[in-house]
């Protein structure tokens, strides 16, 4: 069993609810525990970062010192959250003047930070402490054949961490190949979905989700996944948007990588969150179902 | 009387200011220049051209998606992303009031649902958005918002982080210190 | 005799004078033990400067020389002969590095000065231990070897054996001519690159005082400047080539192929092949690795056609030793294999290629005749060529590769000329320094190619508009315009970086030289001395040394012939005096000394059962002063008693 320390991220308790459950309902099958920070607060994502760097790395170091305490890695499934919590822990690292100064601020709650957290991302995590191999043996229902897009985004392989190429990632090829499914070849799976300036620039990002979609459904993808909560809703939530924008008819399920993984261990859809995904995921359970019926059947 | 390049050149964010060679790649690669009215070259040759007006007065930073594409290939190790992010801190810090994009505000809302709550709370962070900026604007978004809530995804309460008042101390106290 | 010393401080301009106090420090000279005399002057190296050196010498008795000026690699010879032409025993000097070590390094003026009076009273105290030691001459053997037959070889050998000495020409591929034999026109004068190569690589061919060695390779190095010692393994051709004609036959009836590595794989030869028809020497050799006979033991279809039977499948690869006096490296570069660049889809999308994979295919005498084509035979309606791929760049190779630009532009003259392709040059700067290089670039303008200044974002083939379906798209920002843009082409070519060949390092250990941190051989000055390296006797031209242009090549090479001339019409050589010395009466014969010394420079005696040093591969490096457990070995020039004088001056 791995302990890790968990920073699920704001989105977790809302728009990425169904990233919550999933990564909850897989731990136990994959047997790592992710053990929710006690108490943790935002982590300031990009907007504070942008609106005041340095007191965005002090709301970052109060989950630092936190995570400091329990002695174990702090993993986050959100890639938003996991660029800045590893930037700003980077950063401390790199500044003691800057840390002299948030340890000042942190002392005001008793807290203090030393730099020994180490920040990761589940995805990470998933690939090298777990890894696809693992992943592979603990499958109750291969995918078999169910040609998924690896989604990236940006911010699991940019700036580049040294986990994965940030040209020509292959990280989530390896895990949805892992499950039995077949991960198609798509050109644009770690180019930008428009984050969350799917709200103040909504007209810049559709058009970014619109190509996004297109290379996916011309890979011959029958669905996307993507570990990232921005991309997921991004995807999902706005598909209709782009449809209505650009009069396509896209009707691709988007789901989270865990989600998937819930499936070829055969967990419930529910318990993974599924219901809460806006495109429909059926078809991705009735090809999965009749896959293994037929296998079962016996024919 | 420092020049506006080496002032950048010296915060987070402006690393490497002086090696940029102008060869485009930035520009060529961003998703987001065709919005931008100065891209990431052009930005850096303004503020070389010590613009600083021109320069904290312009949208163009406001629409960095910050997918850090230019950063991983640009030669000469310049960091468009954090450079755009040190532009926006100066803008908003100095009280530029930018037209032609409402992110500012949309940050301004997200940063605002920390300091009431200690986590973001997406519902009530959008409608604060939507008054700042153009409450009929969120009309357009009741079909996804409501589609959102009816799939479980946007509970209407927020939830509290219990050292919410630990972190408004701290951040009180990190200003009172003033910068290092 | 009683030491009489003087020192002399240099103010080097304002390199010195301008933070040390060169008068106090003169004055502190003064006052030292042993010193009669101190003076201060402003260029000490000047004739002037070393007039007063000598005056001293003669007419005060002066007989220990300090000078306190720059580092000794610039001007510690120029003092020593000053020294001798005044009678004194050159090894009775000193230099205090007061410049490179203190008043260029030293912000403070006052510490500055300090530290210089240190480093002179340092140099002092030691000066009153030197012994009056004497350089030994060894005579320089006049046979040269030259590692690597391209255009920098050729010319280098040619050079030498043009003044009737030999030369040994050793070459890794089958045929010398190297990269430049590769290549359809050169710029700028468009001059066809096989018609002026292969008359000189005929000339190496029939030279009597060249013996080329082609399809070998150098083994080991051993020896010291003007006695090299090099073995070099000749490998089997498989053929007995004082019995081949070179009529052909064989390749042509040879029926297993392999791919061409002089056409850069876009070809395939045979497994019994020469590499390219105007080869030198032309003679065939056999590829193991894909000749039946090897693999399986069948076929041996070339036996049955060689009229001359000169088959020869018992071949063995040929161990030689040379001697030679001086070795020039002259091994040229590799191209930058662009496939990691994930963007520009190198190896991932059809029809984009490197720089030399179009030279050969523009070249007439290539894989497809000259002709420009696509993957599918059909011709190009538009080409881009990408400039700086792999160069300029902090993730690759952060230096400019100087040749690419003008490449380029040949290139896109070559496509005018070939093709009616609508031609676009992606640069960040044009460099057309050489002579008639701007012309050059005034004359592709002109022809109607399209220079776009901005470096590519990417080459995807992910169409964004139907115009765009089925070609490859160019995405980047127009940086003049100002506007990113996305341009649909059928063709992309990548000037690629020159890069160091990937044995470099081995290379370099092998021969005792250096590299710089961009991997190239180094030299010993960059300005100054362009073709020497840190290792007397071992020269270097070429792009192994740095990336350059064929007449810089050209000049290079001979720069580096010239050298070997001088050392060879000399006849002799002089070697260091700073070299370790056993006392066979002390030393016990335990060898530790030997095996620790990097030069091979140690003996031992069964006879006496004592070590011996050999003063001529001995570098003077200490290794052996410092492990020896009974402190037998002592380096002159470098005594414990001079260190420890030193020591004591520099702590006051």
């Amino acid at each position: 069993m791995r302990y890790y320390s968990y920073f699920p991220g704001c989105s977790s308790e809302a728009t990425a609810i169904g990233l919550e459950l999933s990564n909850q309902a897989i731990s136990q099958p994959l047997e790592i525990e992710l053990i929710e920070l006690e108490d943790w607060n935002c982590c300031g994502s990009t907007p504070y970062g942008s609106l005041d760097r340095q007191e965005s790395v002090l709301v970052v170091a109060r989950n630092l010192a936190l995570a400091e305490k329990t002695g174990l890695d702090l993993v986050t499934p959100c890639s938003s959250c996991f660029v800045t919590l590893y930037g700003a822990n980077l950063e401390l690292r790199e500044n003691p003047g800057l840390m002299r100064r948030v340890n000042e601020a942190l002392a005001v709650a008793n807290l203090e930070y030393h730099g020994n957290v180490r920040v990761r991302h589940l995805i990470e995590v998933l690939v090298n402490d777990v890894t696809p191999e693992v992943i592979s043996a603990r499958v109750k229902r291969p995918l078999n054949g169910l040609k998924v897009a690896p989604y990236y985004g940006c911010q699991l392989v940019r700036p580049d961490y040294g986990f994965d190429d940030p040209e020509s990632p292959h990280s989530l090829d390896r895990l949805v190949t892992s499950l039995g499914a077949e991960a198609v070849p798509f050109a644009l799976k770690n180019r930008c979905c428009g984050g969350s300036l799917i709200i103040s620039d909504e007209s810049m990002a559709l058009g970014l989700i619109h190509k996004l979609l297109e290379n996916a459904r011309e890979s011959g993808a029958e669905c996307i996944t993507t570990p990232c909560p921005l991309c997921q809703i991004n995807l999902d939530a706005y598909q209709g948007r782009v449809n209505s924008k650009f009069n396509t008819n896209f009707d691709l399920p988007v789901l989270f990588v865990t989600q998937l993984i819930g499936l070829a261990l055969e967990i419930e859809p529910k318990s993974l969150g599924l219901n809460t995904n806006i495109v429909s995921p059926n078809r991705v359970l009735e090809h999965i179902t009749k896959v293994s019926q037929e296998a079962g059947s016996g024919t | 009387m420092i020049s506006f390049v080496s002032e950048v050149a010296v915060i987070p964010g402006g690393e490497n200011i002086y090696q940029c060679i102008q060869c485009g790649v930035c520009s060529g690669t961003c998703p987001a220049a065709g919005e931008m009215e100065y891209p990431p070259r052009k930005m850096i040759a303004l503020i070389r051209a010590g613009m600083r007006d021109t320069v904290l007065a312009s949208s163009s930073m406001w629409h960095c998606l910050s997918c850090y594409m230019c950063t991983v290939r640009c030669p000469r190790g310049v960091k468009p992303t954090e450079l755009a992010h040190a532009l926006e801190y100066l803008a908003d810090k100095e009280g530029y009031r930018v037209k032609g994009t409402s992110t500012p505000a949309m940050y301004h809302s997200f940063v605002d649902s920390i300091h009431s709550n200690g986590r973001v709370h997406e519902f009530g962070m959008m409608l604060k958005y939507y008054l700042r900026t153009n409450p009929l604007a969120a009309l357009k978004m009741t079909k996804v918002g409501l589609s959102l809530f009816l799939h479980k995804r946007l509970p209407l309460m927020p939830k509290k982080v219990k050292g919410k008042e630990d972190l408004s101390r701290m951040i009180q106290r990190f200003r009172e210190a003033g910068s290092s | 005799m009683e030491p009489r010393i003087g020192v002399y401080v240099c103010h080097c301009g304002s390199n010195i004078a301008g933070v040390v106090d060169c008068e106090a420090v003169t004055q502190f000279a003064q006052g030292l033990e042993g010193v009669i005399v101190a003076r201060d002057y402003k260029f000490m190296c000047s004739d002037p400067g070393q007039e007063l050196i000598k005056k001293d010498i003669r007419e005060l008795g002066v007989n220990r020389v300090v000078v306190a000026s720059c580092s000794p690699t610039m001007h510690e010879p120029t003092f020593r002969r000053a020294c001798q032409e005044a009678g004194l025993n050159p090894y009775f000097f000193e230099m205090a590095n007061i410049r490179e070590q203190c008043s260029w390094v030293t912000e403070d003026h006052e510490e500055a000065t300090e530290k210089a009076k240190a480093l002179i009273a340092a140099a002092v105290r030691r000066v009153y231990y030197h012994q009056p030691l004497e350089s030994r001459e060894v005579p320089v053997n006049p046979n040269t070897l030259v590692v690597g037959g391209g255009i920098a070889g050729i010319q280098a050998a040619l050079t030498i054996a043009n003044s009737e000495h030999k030369v040994y020409l050793v070459e890794r591929d089958p045929s010398i001519g190297g990269h430049m034999a590769q290549l359809d026109k050169t710029f700028p004068t468009l001059d066809c690159s096989a018609c002026i190569l292969t008359p000189k690589m005929t000339l190496v061919g029939s030279n009597p005082y060249i013996e080329l060695m082609t399809w070998s390779e150098v083994e080991e190095v051993s020896g010291y400047i003007g006695n090299f010692k090099v073995k070099v393994r000749k490998k089997a051709r498989y053929i007995d080539v004082s019995k081949c004609t070179g009529c052909g036959l064989c390749q042509e009836k040879c029926p297993w192929k392999a791919p061409s590595e002089f056409d850069v794989g876009l070809a395939q030869r045979k497994a019994i092949y020469t590499p390219f028809a105007q080869a030198v020497p032309n003679k065939p050799l056999i590829d193991r690795e894909y000749c039946a006979y090897f693999q399986k033991g069948t076929c041996r279809a070339c036996v049955k056609f060689c009229e001359a039977e000169a088959i020869d499948f018992e071949q063995e690869d040929e161990i030689v030793e040379l001697e030679v006096g001086a070795i020039i490296l002259a091994t040229g570069f590799s191209l930058f294999d662009p496939t990691p660049i994930h963007q520009y889809g190198y190896g991932r999308l059809d029809n984009v290629i490197t720089s030399l994979e179009f030279e050969r295919m523009v070249n007439s005498a290539g894989p497809t005749g000259g002709h420009v084509v696509l993957k599918g035979g059909s011709h190009p309606e538009s080409v881009a060529i990408i400039h700086c791929v792999g160069s300029r760049d902090e993730k690759y190779h952060e230096y400019c590769s100087r040749i690419c630009c003008m490449q380029s532009m040949k290139f896109a003259h070559l496509l005018k000329e070939h093709t009616d392709a609508e031609v676009y040059e992606f640069y960040i700067d044009i460099r057309s320094f050489g002579k008639g290089y701007e012309e050059f670039y005034n004359r592709i303008l002109n022809e109607g190619t399209i220079f776009i200044r901005g470096r590519p974002a990417e080459v995807t083939d992910v169409a964004e508009t139907p115009e765009e379906k089925g070609k490859l798209i160019v995405q980047f920002e127009d940086t003049l315009a100002g506007v990113q843009r996305r341009l649909p082409v059928d063709m992309v070519v990548l000037s690629c970086a020159l890069e160091p060949q990937p044995d470099a390092e081995v290379v370099a250990r092998m021969f005792n030289i250096s590299r710089s941190a961009d991997g190239f051989f180094l030299e010993r000055h960059p300005k100054l001395e362009p073709v020497t390296t840190m290792t007397d006797g071992i020269f270097v031209a070429g792009c192994c040394q740095g990336c350059r242009d064929i007449p810089d090549t050209v000049a290079q090479a001979s720069a580096t012939a010239a050298e070997v001339l001088v050392m060879i019409s000399r006849g002799k050589v002089e070697i260091e005096a700073a070299t370790a010395v056993v006392d066979e009466r002390i030393c016990s014969g335990c060898q530790l000394c030997l095996a620790l010394c990097p030069y091979s420079a140690i003996s031992f005696d069964e006879e006496k059962e004592v070590c011996r040093v050999n003063e001529a591969l001995c570098k003077g490096c200490g290794t052996c002063v410092s492990a020896c457990p009974s402190n037998s070995i002592n380096l002159n020039h470098f005594t414990n008693q001079q260190i420890v004088a030193e020591m004591e001056g520099i702590l006051g």
